[in-house]
């Protein structure tokens, strides 16, 4: 085997690998039950899914084809540091508006704590 | 780190004014020369050498590619386990980091540890409150890993 071939073997595995925990992903999305576990599914595994994807696309312009892309190389950058960042806004904002736990859940340390401190919402009802 | 990072980018520059080579490789030899030449000047910076503070953030960048892939292996293995046997839940951790931005990076690595995620940042930026997805058995462990988070976070601000 050429080394042509060996790397899009690997390419293709690597995109494969992807696309198969990007829908993992979309399963946990249906089956866990509360937004928390779901943001947990959402975060994690599509994350890795879709820089899977972005650095098989990589491989394969570079290497197939002899063309650097670095603007896949700023995707999977900005992928990777933008992905948490929106799965902690999207679970705190649920949080903070109410969303309650799943039943099955033990402790809630954050519950006695936010009845303490006023949220930012009410703070800015008062000033306004 | 900046500072001696910028004269050690004027010592490459000088290197090429000198040789009138203006090509890359001319200037890669010149930063290892200044970088030799910024170590043995090192006693008279107020803070450390600054390629610790690299070889810090090189570490971190390595822990994160790490748990990012520890994380989804173990979250895949719970979605597709065919009864759900989790036990979710928030507890609340003290940290010990100061400025805003260690703060941040800690609840992204967090975020991407194996089954926990950040739900809420006390205002006084002392208390998380995490969110995991498999609460008895795994939060001592965690605990110890972000041992380890917190303290490669203070290794590379540390000066």
């Amino acid at each position: 085997m050429s080394a042509n071939e060996i790397s899009s073997w690997i390419i293709g595995i690597i995109v494969l690998l992807g696309a198969v925990l990007s829908l993992i992903s979309a399963f946990g999305i249906i089956r866990l039950p509360d937004i928390y576990t779901r943001s947990h599914a959402a975060t994690k595994a599509s994350t890795l899914s879709v820089m899977c994807i972005l650095t098989g696309a990589f491989l394969f312009f570079s290497i197939v084809e002899g063309l650097y892309s670095a603007r896949i190389l700023l995707g999977i950058v900005f992928v990777f540091i933008t992905a948490p960042v929106g799965g902690h806004l999207i679970s705190r904002a649920a949080y903070h508006s109410g969303v309650s736990l799943w039943d099955a859940s033990v402790q809630d340390e954050l519950n006695g704590k936010k009845q303490k401190q006023p949220s930012s919402s009410a703070r800015e009802s008062n000033n306004g | 780190m900046s500072f001696q990072l910028l004269i050690n980018l004027i010592m490459a520059i000088i290197w090429m004014f000198m040789n009138d080579a203006w090509t890359f490789s001319s200037f890669i030899s010149g930063y290892v020369i200044g970088l030799g030449i910024v170590y043995l000047l090192r006693g008279f910076f107020p803070d450390r050498f600054y390629f610790i503070g690299v070889y810090a953030i090189l570490k971190l960048i390595l822990i994160f590619l790490k748990e990012l892939i520890l994380s989804a292996i173990e979250v895949v293995g719970q979605i597709l386990q065919p009864t759900l046997k989790i036990t979710p839940g928030i507890f609340a951790m003290d940290i010990d980091l100061e400025k805003k931005w260690e703060v941040t990076v800690l609840s992204c690595l967090i975020t991407l540890t194996p089954g926990t995620l950040v739900v809420d940042v006390s205002p006084d930026n002392k208390t998380l409150f995490i969110h995991a997805m498999h609460l008895p058995d795994i939060e001592k462990a965690k605990k110890d890993i972000r041992e380890s988070f917190e303290k490669a976070i203070q290794e590379v601000s540390r000066t």
